[in-house]
């Protein structure tokens, strides 16, 4: 049933009929396939089972977790038109009416993907005995009604067949490749979502890039399959989740757009609370999080009319929460960022860290560390803050979706050592972000302790406690570049730490806000975010962050090479912020993400994400400018000089707005507050 | 018109009432008006309305007719999606997916509903698989005098019988982990309609008793277990006796106390398949009926009976009765039909009164129960000399299925009250050919894409016109629906279904059907694999 490409040096041999029984594996890396015919020794291993992936990946020792699930998906073929079509006709797409036809042989080929798909093999291989695959016309209908509407000449085409050939769906629409995080040598490239025809080109190269070279030439984190771990490879889940997924592939899909099915699996112990004080929900690694929280006066539209690429209807309720923010103080429930501790019983974890981490982590307990982890390009495979808690251990926070990557990165650098010790904490702990000029008053009502700058100075870490809560970890830092404190609170104290929060906080005018008010902050203060505007091709230099990098310290650390160089050479893309100066808020397209710039009326790259930003009263969006020759298209060196000396557009679905770039936050609107941050940043690197 | 057939049902069925509480006057033992039908004081109350009767009772009823203005603003009409909500409610249906030894199972599907007349419903219905063995098992249980004894029927029979079919190898593994208080392995897989009432765990006391039964089994020493036959035969007769000897056995638990004892004087008809392969066998007590449909090679329908009603139209009963008593009772043991006068099955779980001597009723009754607050029907029948006068020992039959077999019907005597076996096949005869119709017929395929779109498009309208997805559901909507005539009165099924709560038993009984279909292709593959 599953083909087998097994590269044997002089060239490539395939087996038919040949099953897997089963992958071996020692010391977590691949070492041969068990199949029926006997056993095969290889050092590479790519599941590409496509919709039996899941069952393989099942089959082995360690499971691999491979999220995807099969629809039943109908095609029709027909008899030859009178005139018999041409190998050269188009393929059509009618998305509207869900299908797409092409030329077969002379007839033609329609197939669709339907609103209400047939979901098949929930429970595995063996269904398929019960003779399901069967042809299904009365599914078909809306499908067959939908080609004669668009094509009614076709009436008279004689029907030859209808196939059913299930597909594979995966839960996010996106395909999955990529070495797994736990077996070194096993990769996967599956869940095409019906598209595979066209994709395989494309993926094939890049995941020969990835076997040959470690990593493929294109940041392809979308795809990895270490966004997924085993929490989203329960039959249930992939089921209904695949039935939402199968007709979206023709529906029109809009910015800032949440799953519906599969949801309310991972939530924090606040959601409830949350939840009837009108917490709109979204989704990130099965996590829920608030967007935002419509008061009880206001009605948002339905779901199906919320839909839009323009102004959307919860811009007055994110206002107030940014207003309140800026004003008094907010708390945003943000649990579901990834949470480790790495400790050992002497001063192994600060040696690793140094060697994994670009920033230096030496520094005194209570302090806390902005730093990337960097591959050997430089370029960040991940983003994160990381306390010292004491002189053994550390930390870690990054975001949601780093759990299962960041976990297989660190597991695959740190040396097997039992006084080592690398823990997954995130479930252990709830995180309120306290944001706003006032949240320093509601912090010292709870704790009797001084919160003031001389005590508790910016990127600190004190455990405190809060109310009669013991033992909660405060930090002074928000992720936003606003004043504030994050609060780790062990899970059974978060109810209590909220609600005495909240009580407190009343006088000071707190509020619940969410992640779509956190966003416009933090966009508007240039900060960029993992996943978003930085990937595994970004490095530091190129997004203006050197001071974050340990670079003059003579230590190694992974990428310090790629870096030097880079320091030397200069950097090819800049990550710069940009102001749109005469779009309409109102009534203009909003920027999403994805659009491109334009440096001089020339193409210089493209937007990585944008926001309103409240403030300023503009949309600012974050992106990299390349500088591509104008004669050879070949990218040159970006300067802050080459950056600052542009006139800049930005792209908006064909109509271009002027925007003015700058390489560092507005700084009018923050002057006080960043200079005491350059003040303590320096102070924590000068020690 | 429509409009005003409720209120007649409605009026009529209230003098039926006021006569019914002035009859109740004068027997004051009676403790509830629900035990109507097939528990019957004597002979002398006029208005008892059997739930065969509502034909006639129209008729009857009319002359009391009284219209009151008040009365005739009260609408009561449904619309017909509400109708479908109410005898939808009790649906279920499964597909048995499960391979028996890598071979389908011969059974394809089931379907099941309940309409309840009682408040709260009496009958009982359970569908389960055996795990230690093979096979399904299918019951109907149709209680009266109170839900209790249907309710522990439904719960218990299940265990008795499969504990019966138990190798001894099994039954040796279950004790010992009884003995090591290790967790016993499952039993039976239940697959239940989520609205069935919970089925408590099997309750110490009942684990206790279903223990000493499979002691008893060991102590046998039968490599194999009991063939089904036996197995059904004590299965029923050991979990009657279990019944009536746990209300004797002094019990700590006043709750568990009280349950025995309404679970002792109330009564359940039972009637249970099991199929395994293509052994089919039905075990039946009291007047719940098993049909079976077949379809003869020339493609008719005919009608195969797999029990015998246990009532007194039953000659055969009739002369067991006589047997079983002396002489001198011949004229006394059924009286208007029933058995010793009261009772309309002389087969039935429960039923004390009918089964222990005066003595010992009196003595477990004045051991202090609160009878007026559990609702016991205590009382002795007139001629009641030579207990015990009921048997709950099920009369068991065996069919081969073969691949003209389609399906079997089970269904409590409130289907079968208005339906006969005939017109029962009748109507799931339809339900297949509607279901199938929409099936593309590949020999018939329209041969282009125009025509076949309309053909879709037409069928498409009927499957939105047909009424019913499930068998049972069609069955209980003719039962209820259908005139003197056999025809659907859509009027007359919004009426039988907005009747209050405390008349619908008035007019109709607890109706609950279970349909099994039969896979042809698979029981015939076993014919030919040998």
């Amino acid at each position: 049933m599953h083909c087998l490409f097994l590269y044997l040096g002089t060239g490539v041999q395939i087996y038919d009929r040949t099953s897997v029984l089963h992958v071996m594996v020692k010391k977590g890396q691949v070492t041969g396939v068990e199949t029926d015919k006997g056993q095969i020794e290889c050092q590479y291993f790519v599941n590409c089972a496509g919709q039996w992936a899941y069952e393989l990946g099942l089959s082995n020792e360690e499971p691999v977790s491979i999220p995807l699930h099969a629809c039943e998906h109908f095609y029709l073929l027909t008899r030859p038109l009178e005139t018999p079509l041409q190998s050269n006709t188009p393929t059509v797409v009618d998305a509207d009416g869900r299908i797409y036809i092409r030329n077969w042989q002379g007839g033609i080929l329609s197939g669709g993907f339907e609103k209400n798909p047939k979901p098949i093999f929930t429970e595995g291989k063996n269904q398929l005995e019960i003779q399901n695959l069967q042809e299904d016309w009365d599914h078909f209908e809306p499908l067959l009604s939908s080609l004669l509407r668009r094509m009614p000449e076709l009436e008279t085409l004689e029907i030859m067949k209808l196939v059913n050939c299930p597909e594979t769906f995966t839960p996010d629409m996106r395909c999955i490749m990529g070495e797994s995080p736990a077996v070194q040598g096993y990769y996967v490239l599956v869940g095409m979502n019906s598209a595979g025809l066209s994709f395989a080109g494309g993926a094939g190269r890049y995941l020969a890039e990835w076997m040959v070279h470690g990593y493929p030439s294109e940041s392809i984190w979308e795809l990895d399959l270490k966004r997924f771990g085993a929490l989203q490879s329960s039959r249930t889940f992939l089921r209904h989740r695949v039935m939402e997924v199968m007709p979206l592939l023709y529906d029109l899909k809009v910015p800032r757009w949440d799953f519906q099915t599969g949801r309310q699996l991972r939530t924090s112990p606040l959601y409830d609370r949350l939840d009837a004080q009108g917490a709109r929900w979204m989704e990130k690694h099965g996590f829920e999080r608030p967007k935002y929280f419509v008061p009880p006066d206001k009605d948002l539209l339905a779901l199906e009319q919320s839909k839009t690429f323009y102004k959307p209807d919860w811009f007055d309720i994110v206002e107030s929460e940014v207003k309140c923010c800026k004003e008094a103080v907010c708390v945003i429930d943000m649990s579901s960022f990834t949470k480790f501790e790495i400790t050992s019983t002497g001063d192994q974890a600060l040696e690793i860290l140094q060697y994994l981490f670009s920033n230096d982590l030496d520094v005194p307990v209570g302090h806390i560390v902005h730093t990337g982890m960097l591959n050997e390009g430089g370029g960040y495979e991940n983003d994160c803050s990381i306390a010292r808690l004491s002189k053994r251990s550390f930390f870690m926070i990054s975001p949601t979706d780093q759990q299962v990557h960041c976990w297989a990165w660190l597991k695959k650098h740190m040396p097997e050592d039992s006084n080592l010790l690398l823990e997954d904490v995130t479930w252990k702990y709830t995180a309120l972000n306290l944001i706003g000029p006032r949240a320093v008053d509601v912090l010292s009502e709870l704790s009797y302790a001084p919160m003031t700058p001389d005590h508790f100075p910016s990127l600190f870490c004190k455990e405190m406690s809060v109310g009669y809560a013991n033992g909660i970890r405060v930090m002074s830092m928000t992720h936003t570049g606003e004043p504030g404190f994050m609060l780790y609170i062990p899970i059974e104290y978060a109810l209590h730490v909220y609600n005495e929060v909240m009580s407190v906080g009343q006088k000071y005018g707190i509020r619940n806000a969410g992640y779509y008010a956190l966003r416009s902050l933090r966009i508007e203060k240039f900060f960029a975010f993992w996943g978003q505007d930085l990937n595994t091709l970004t490095t530091p230099l190129e997004c203006g962050r050197e001071s974050r990098v340990k670079l003059d310290k003579g230590m190694d650390f992974i990428g310090r090479d790629a870096l030097l160089q880079q320091k030397q050479n200069g950097v090819y893309k800049r990550l710069t912020m940009f102001i749109l100066d005469d779009h309409d808020t109102d009534l203009d397209l909003w920027p999403w993400w994805g659009e491109p710039i334009y440096r001089n009326g020339q193409y210089a790259g493209k937007t990585t994400s944008s926001a309103y930003s409240y403030t300023l009263e503009r949309h600012v969006c974050l992106g990299f400018v390349h500088n591509f020759s104008e004669d050879t298209g070949e990218e040159q060196v970006v300067t802050a000089d080459f950056i600052n000396r542009g006139e800049y557009e930005i792209d908006i679905a064909g109509h271009r707005f002027q925007a003015k770039a700058k390489l560092y936050p507005v700084t009018s609107l923050f002057t006080h507050k960043r200079r005491k941050d350059d003040v303590e940043l320096s102070d924590l690197h000068g020690k | 018109m429509s409009s005003t057939l409720p209120f007649w049902i409605l009026n009529s069925a209230r003098n039926s009432i006021a006569t019914l509480q002035g009859g109740r006057r004068l027997y004051s033992r009676c403790a509830s008006n629900r035990n109507k039908s097939r528990w019957r004081l004597f002979s002398q109350g006029p208005g008892t309305l059997k739930s065969s009767a509502p034909c006639s009772g129209f008729a009857l009823q009319k002359a009391y007719r009284h219209t009151s203005t008040e009365e005739d603003d009260f609408h009561l009409q449904l619309s017909p999606e509400q109708v479908n909500e109410v005898l939808r409610a009790g649906e279920s249906a499964h597909k048995i997916l499960d391979l028996v030894r890598g071979a389908p199972n011969s059974v394809l599907r089931f379907e099941s509903n309940q309409l309840a007349a009682n408040s709260p419903v009496e009958d009982r219905r359970g569908v389960a698989s055996c795990l230690q063995t093979s096979g399904l098992m299918f019951g109907i249980f149709d209680g009266h005098g109170g839900h209790a004894c249907a309710q522990a029927v439904s719960e218990r029979l299940f265990y008795y019988v499969a504990v019966s079919l138990m190798s001894q190898q099994t039954l040796e593994r279950m004790e010992g982990a009884m003995e090591s208080m290790k967790p016993l392995m499952p039993i039976l897989q239940w697959l239940k309609h989520p609205g069935d009432s919970i089925y408590k765990d099997v309750t110490s006391v009942h684990l206790d008793h279903l223990r000493v039964y499979w002691q008893e089994l060991l102590d046998l020493h039968m490599e194999m277990g009991l063939n089904i036959k036996e197995a059904l035969m004590y299965s029923f007769q050991r979990l009657d006796s279990d019944i009536s000897l746990e209300v004797q056995a002094p019990l700590e638990d006043e709750m568990t106390r009280n349950l025995s004892l309404q679970v002792a004087f109330s009564g359940a008809t039972a009637c249970m398949a099991h199929v395994d392969g293509v052994h089919l066998h039905v075990a039946n007590a009291g007047d719940c009926r098993a049909i079976l449909g077949v379809q003869e090679d020339n493609g008719m329908w005919s009608c195969l009976p797999l029990t015998r009603d246990h009532n007194a139209w039953n000659q055969a009963e009739l002369s067991r009765l006589k047997r079983e008593h002396p002489e001198s009772e011949d004229r006394t043991v059924i009286v208007d039909n029933r058995l010793l006068g009261v009772l309309m099955p002389c087969r039935a779980f429960g039923d004390v009164q009918l089964k222990w001597s005066k003595e010992l009723q009196r003595s477990v009754l004045e051991r202090g129960f609160d009878t007026e607050a559990l609702n016991i029907y205590q009382f002795t029948p007139p001629h009641y000399h030579t207990p015990p006068y009921l048997t709950a020992e099920p009369e068991v039959t065996y069919h081969r299925l073969r691949p003209q077999d389609k399906f079997l019907v089970l269904a409590s005597d409130g289907l079968w009250d208005v339906l006969d076996n005939e017109g029962v096949v009748r109507l799931v005869v339809e339900h297949l050919a509607e279901a199938s119709r929409h099936k593309p017929d590949l020999a018939q395929r329209p041969a282009n894409l125009g025509l076949m779109q309309s053909l879709l498009q037409q069928r498409r309208a009927q499957v939105l016109r047909a009424a019913d997805q499930n068998a049972a559901t069609r069955l209980i909507r003719h039962a209820i629906g259908s005139n003197e005539y056999g025809e659907m009165e859509p009027e007359r099924l919004t009426a039988m279904l907005t009747l209050p709560e405390d008349l619908a038993r008035m007019y109709r009984d607890d109706i609950t059907v279970t349909v099994v279909y039969f896979n042809s292709d698979s029981i015939d593959a076993y014919y030919k694999g040998g």
